[in-house]
């Protein structure tokens, strides 16, 4: 048993390992129905996420396991019950995985260090979100071979991203050189010392990427003045097809979802030959079937 | 009251330019004679052989929570000044932020009757700035002084209204105490959980930029030199605040300020794997931060070091990060924290007795702080080089809220003196009832 809790912590070759074994996941690749056939897998969702949800939902049902689901809509932790109270008696259960996703950074490792079972980390906060980081690399390995000598440019509300941190930290170990870029409000100091290039002018850096990865901009924020407006930040960050038209030839896209069309990424781009959004979210089952296949074994 | 005979102790009294071996004598509660040449001891004295021990005037912490009244769950008034004095403390300013507020002479004689009971050491407590510490409304200065509170404070929470700050700066010079603030600009720091920088953005958490500590601190100067009024800085955390205070003070500015000793000896990455036991307001700030605290304790911008000795209990701490209440209990690791800057040739032994003892019974005009005779007899023994590591689940304090469990220490207290009564021996507490 071993937890998915962040991308830190993982070296190269275990990563690659994860993502052959996704590779053996794809549809028309061996029955693997009995993986977890009899077992429980748990997931606990703090925040709304259909589309994490589902996929982990969709990955585990393929391996035989149960699924229980939890959410906290109308749950004991509006009655007041803290997480590790919730944590222990879902535990109690007796899943073999716990999927967890909070909206505060840090909380599957908590759980993780309170329960006996594996946890996995859909997302929590604006640490990690260490299944989408490898199910973007597993759509880039299947285009590319190798991600070595590639140039990955995130752009977008890194502050708030778990996504991009995630990316972040699998991108460069499996060798490619990740650009950041945003607006300065929502670059945080430090993504030099995690291993990014920083850079607010997208560009001047849009032709030298072999993929543009959009974050999602959380709208939320905007009342806290992280921005003047949605326009602005368009005009500035937006991927549109005169931005597409400066790109490498055969540049990708990638979108975490859900987008916001015409604001980080235009609807032209997103459904356009660049665009592997869709690709994404088919690999995102594969990959999550190996995280729980080898967080279970 | 039985005489009591300190023989062959390095005392080290840095208000009065003593440090080397010397026999101390105390009678009728109070220092009698401070002897290089060996004292014949009284008939009926206590002898203590202070061989190898250093004799130093009790430290005084500036800067305690107890909790009552409202939440003896984490603390009481005796059970902190156990842990006081078991740390070497004799006396501890008790901010005013308990549930009930000390706005109020009530409160503030509830503190000081629950002191006496507890019989251990001196407790001076701090009067609210504001009613109920809403910011709003001042609270009755006088009668809280009156009733034996040694300054004010909103402690934990600023005062963000910078006319209202301007007013009780000038309103408490006609008591000549201290107004003490916790620096901190809550729009700079909304919502973060630990300093701002690479660590908080590993981890995902909001950053508290240094800014909103040191752009209030820089307020608070130009309201300070406007109403010549005292003002003290709570747990200065870094870099910036320092160099105001240092420059503020060059131009004699009636400025003081403490550092505790967390933020001398961890940095942000203390936080480590989101531990709870590392969230504390300041929060443990960069490695920068930490160097310029240490340069300020040696060259005097700094007065006094305090622990901000905040009790809280295990499930307040057991939960996600940004849900964790900030704070640690300090009084019985400060010793040990700050004789590791002596250990490490950073703080001479007199300038860290100093920090412990004459500096903050200086900033608040508190009794004590030294050794000339007369004074009175709180005294603190102890062996500064004994190692031992840090047990939480054996503190004196009701909690055990501290990043420093596990930790080995150098430098242990071995006897605490109270007005010529030993209260603390060899690990014991001495309670009178």
């Amino acid at each position: 048993m071993r937890h998915l809790l962040g991308i830190a912590g993982w070296r190269r070759d275990e990563l690659e390992a994860l993502l052959d074994r996704a590779q053996a996941h794809l549809p028309g690749g061996p029955d693997a129905s009995h993986v977890l056939r009899g077992r429980v897998v748990a997931n606990l969702f703090f925040e709304d996420s259909t589309r994490t949800r589902s996929s982990f939902e969709v990955a585990a049902r393929k391996l035989g396991a149960d699924v229980l689901n939890w959410s906290y809509a109308g749950s004991s932790v509006s009655k007041g019950e803290t997480l590790l109270d919730t944590a222990r008696n879902i535990e109690a259960m007796g899943p073999a995985v716990i999927v967890i996703r909070h909206r505060s950074s840090g909380a599957p490792g908590l759980v993780a260090r309170h329960v006996k079972c594996a946890v996995v980390n859909a997302g929590d906060g604006a640490h990690e979100h260490p299944s989408q980081a490898l199910l973007d690399a597993f759509t880039l390995r299947q285009r590319w071979g190798r991600l070595d000598g590639r140039t990955v440019l995130i752009v977008g509300d890194v502050l708030h991203s778990r996504v991009a941190r995630s990316n972040l930290l699998c991108l460069k170990a499996l060798g490619a050189r990740v650009v950041l870029c945003g607006p300065p409000t929502l670059l945080p100091p430090g993504l030099e010392e995690m291993g990014g290039e920083v850079t607010h002018q997208l560009d001047a850096v849009l032709p030298q990427a072999d993929a543009v990865m959009c974050l999602r901009l959380q709208t939320e924020r905007m009342s806290e003045a992280f921005l003047p407006s949605q326009r602005e930040y368009s005009r500035l960050f937006g991927i549109t097809p005169a931005r597409a038209e400066r790109m490498k030839p055969d540049a990708l896209v990638l979108h975490p979802g859900p987008i916001n069309r015409g604001v980080e990424l235009s609807p032209v781009v997103a459904d356009g030959p660049r665009s592997v959004i869709l690709e994404q979210v088919a690999n995102g089952v594969a990959v999550r079937r190996a995280i729980l296949e080898a967080c279970a074994s | 009251m039985t005489p009591v005979l300190f023989q062959r102790a390095r005392v080290i009294d840095p208000r009065n330019g003593v440090d080397g071996v010397r026999d101390v004598l105390v009678t009728d509660g109070r220092v009698a004679q401070v002897s290089e040449a060996p004292l014949p001891a009284p008939k009926d004295a206590r002898v203590v052989d202070a061989t190898d021990k250093w004799l130093v005037p009790g430290f005084i912490d500036l800067h305690v929570h107890l909790r009552e009244p409202g939440e003896e769950g984490k603390e009481t008034v005796l059970t902190g000044c156990r842990a006081a004095v078991a740390g070497g403390f004799t006396g501890v300013v008790a901010m005013p932020n308990t549930k009930v507020v000390n706005d109020s002479a009530l409160v503030t004689e509830l503190v000081l009757s629950r002191a006496r009971d507890a019989g251990l050491c001196h407790v001076y407590p701090a009067g609210a700035i504001t009613k109920g510490l809403k910011g709003e409304e001042l609270s009755e200065a006088g009668e809280l002084i009156g009733a034996g509170c040694v300054a004010l404070t909103d402690d934990g929470r600023p005062v963000m209204n910078a006319g209202l700050m301007r007013r009780v700066l000038q309103y408490a010079t006609q008591f000549d105490v201290p107004v003490m603030v916790h620096e901190e600009d809550l729009t700079l720091s909304a919502g973060g959980a630990m300093h701002e920088g690479a660590t908080s953005t590993r981890l995902g958490l909001r950053g508290i930029p240094s800014s909103a500590e040191v752009a209030m601190v820089a307020r608070d100067l130009v309201l300070l030199e406007e109403t010549k009024g005292r003002l003290h800085v709570a747990h200065v955390s870094c870099e910036g605040s320092v160099r105001l205070i240092r420059e503020a003070k060059q131009r004699g500015l009636r400025v003081t300020c403490e550092v505790a000793p967390h933020h001398f000896t961890l940095d942000d990455r203390a936080v480590g794997d989101y531990d709870t036991h590392a969230k504390m307001a300041p929060p443990l700030r960069g490695d920068v931060d930490v160097k310029a605290l240490r340069e300020a304790l040696v060259d005097g911008t700094v007065d006094a070091i305090a622990t901000d000795h905040a009790p809280h209990g295990v499930s307040d701490k057991l939960v996600e990060f940004e849900k964790g209440i900030n704070g640690i209990v300090g009084l019985e690791t400060a010793l040990g924290l700050t004789l590791a800057l002596v250990h490490e040739g950073v703080l001479t032994p007199r300038r860290a007795v100093e920090l412990l003892s004459d500096g903050p019974a200086r900033v608040f005009g508190l009794p004590g702080g030294h050794l000339a005779p007369g004074a009175p007899a709180d005294i603190t023994l102890l062996s500064p080089s004994e190692e031992w590591t840090v047990d939480a689940h054996r503190f004196y304090s009701r909690s055990r809220n501290t990043p420093f469990h596990g930790r080995t220490l150098k430098g242990r207290v071995t006897q605490t003196w109270v007005g010529g009564r030993c209260v603390f021996e060899d690990g014991q507490l001495k309670e009178s009832r």
